[in-house]
């Protein structure tokens, strides 16, 4: 409680400082060594591009993130649950079991032309390929937690004469919320990926069809632009999960 | 007077498949009387627990008879409230909520519930925690706890499998004697499993001693101490010579 304001300042800007520090040494480097600017811009170069290109910027930013977005919380519906079903029901766990393993043993890169030449090249062919590559991290983690239920626990609820829907809704679901949630952080870096990946095949618009045609065209700032706000949606996308999270899981398991 | 009565004949418990078994418990004959608090104490490992999961119903015993009032035992039954060694409080859920979750599962009308709880917390010191998480109480108030969840519902029976066992000498004495007094004033059956012979003899009208696995009874010491019973019982005569008495039977060789 009683911290000083001065170590949390520090702390608050370590990582800011880092980064700055990182920037400037970059700047720095490609303009001493006179780097070509289709090699390696400058972030002073990355910067001005990404000002001149902000509108076009904005509007595959935002598709990239709808696709990500739509496909993850797709996934999520999905999977929980199918978890559900796998935890509970035997023969469930031992047919899809081993088909879902196998589907996530796909490279994804190489089951994108495929869903690309089955859906079109619109936006759901990517929003499949972001849920094909996001269930599993989150399905597993659902049913390891769907199972994680203490054997005190349920003696207690037993005890009770809890009937199985109550014992489930009671204890199992949050037994199995804490591990829910490193499982949505997984996938949500993943589901930024699966986007892309799904861009590279073949899109009209997106941050990874940005990417693809600036460095076709040699543009290679607009390139590190595009991709600088691909890192931070990606990374922005899993702190928004985390804060869930800390509203969420509010006690310690 | 709502206190149930129970009585086992010829009760075993093996685990295990053929092969590759362990014998738990037993035979075990028993009879309990109703609102009589009877301890049992015995070795490591010879069953204690397992006694109290088959009259729990949360195991069907291998062979034998298990009655509570009369009927046969056919599984867990409302009428019975258990505490177990670790509180079992559910960390998501505040102190109150835990204490209500045998109405919530029960589906008892909320409000005499609600009241219930409160009255139970209060009278556990425990009100002024009713809106608090698990983690934030000690062992002994956790407990505490966990007692006001098993007389929630007003069981007939108190299984209680070493409630005090995860605490330190100084709570378990003091948790002790305040279950002596609740369970003076709520007169109902209770089953308590302990490795401390005092605690034993403090709290029962009869200690019922096993020998090592499999268990059985050894020994049925009837405690004809005066009740109430506080913390100077234990330097009655009486006590020490029960207590030398249950000693002897539980060191006593086998063969003896
Ligand atoms: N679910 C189980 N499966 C197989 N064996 C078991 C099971 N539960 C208990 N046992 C065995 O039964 C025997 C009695 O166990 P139990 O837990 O009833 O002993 P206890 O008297 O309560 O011991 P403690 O004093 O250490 O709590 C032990 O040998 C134990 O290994
Ligand atoms: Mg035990």
């Amino acid at each position: 409680m009683a911290r000083t304001p001065r170590p949390a300042m520090a702390d608050r800007l370590t990582t800011p400082i880092i980064y700055l520090v990182l920037l400037v040494a970059w700047e720095a480097c490609t303009r001493y060594f006179r780097v070509p600017g289709w090699v390696l811009p400058m972030p002073s170069a990355i910067a001005t591009t990404a000002w001149e290109w902000a509108p076009e910027l904005a509007s595959n930013t935002l598709v990239t993130m709808r696709e990500t977005l739509v496909g993850f919380v797709l996934a999520l519906v999905l999977s929980v649950p199918l978890a559900v079903v796998i935890a509970f029901a035997p023969v469930a766990r031992r047919i899809l079991y081993p088909i879902l393993l196998g589907l996530q043993s796909i490279p994804k890169v190489a089951l994108a032309p495929l869903v690309i030449l089955w859906l079109g090249i619109g936006e759901w062919p990517k929003v499949v390929i972001v849920v094909l590559v996001c269930f599993f991290p989150i399905l597993v983690n659902v049913v390891a937690g769907l199972e994680a239920a203490p054997r005190n626990m349920l003696d207690l609820m037993r005890s009770l004469t809890a009937t199985q829907l109550s014992i489930f809704l009671r204890l199992r679901l949050l037994v199995a919320l804490p591990p829910l949630f490193p499982g949505c952080k997984v996938a949500i870096t993943f589901a930024v990926i699966g986007s892309v990946i799904g861009e590279f095949v073949a899109a009209q618009d997106g941050l990874g069809y940005l990417i693809l045609t600036s460095t076709a065209q040699s543009q290679t700032p607009l390139a590190f632009a595009a991709l600088l706000v691909l890192t931070v949606l990606s990374v922005v996308l899993f702190y928004a999960i985390e804060a869930v999270e800390r509203r969420v899981v509010t006690w310690t398991p | 007077m709502a206190a149930a009565s129970l009585s086992l004949s010829g009760v075993t418990k093996v685990y295990g498949r053929t092969g590759t078994e362990t014998h738990a418990l037993g035979p075990i004959d028993l009879t309990i009387e109703p609102g009589t608090f009877v301890s049992v104490v015995g070795p490591s490992g010879c069953g204690k627990s397992t006694l109290l999961r088959l009259v729990a119903g949360l195991e069907p015993a291998s062979d034998g008879r298990i009655e509570r009032d009369g009927a046969p035992l056919t599984g867990p039954s409302r009428e019975v409230g258990i505490v177990f060694q670790d509180h079992v409080l559910f960390p998501w859920a505040s102190i109150l909520e835990n204490v209500l979750l045998p109405a919530e599962v029960l589906g008892l009308p909320k409000a005499p519930a609600r009241a219930r709880a409160l009255h139970l917390l209060e009278m556990t010191g425990l009100k002024d925690f009713a809106g608090a998480r698990p983690q934030m109480l000690s062992g002994g108030m956790k407990q505490r706890a966990a007692f006001c969840r098993a007389l929630l519902a007003d069981p007939k029976m108190l299984l209680l499998d070493e409630p005090f066992g995860a605490l330190d000498a100084l709570t378990r004495e003091e948790l002790s004697l305040e279950l002596s007094r609740l369970w003076q004033e709520l007169g109902r059956t209770a089953l308590l499993i302990t490795h401390d012979i005092e605690e034993a003899i403090l709290l029962g009208d009869r200690v019922i001693i096993m020998s090592a696995r499999p268990g059985r009874i050894r020994a049925d010491i009837p405690v004809d101490l005066a009740r109430p019973r506080d913390v100077r019982t234990a330097q009655h005569p009486r006590f020490i010579e029960i207590k030398q008495q249950v000693r002897d039977l539980i060191f006593a060789r086998p063969n003896d």
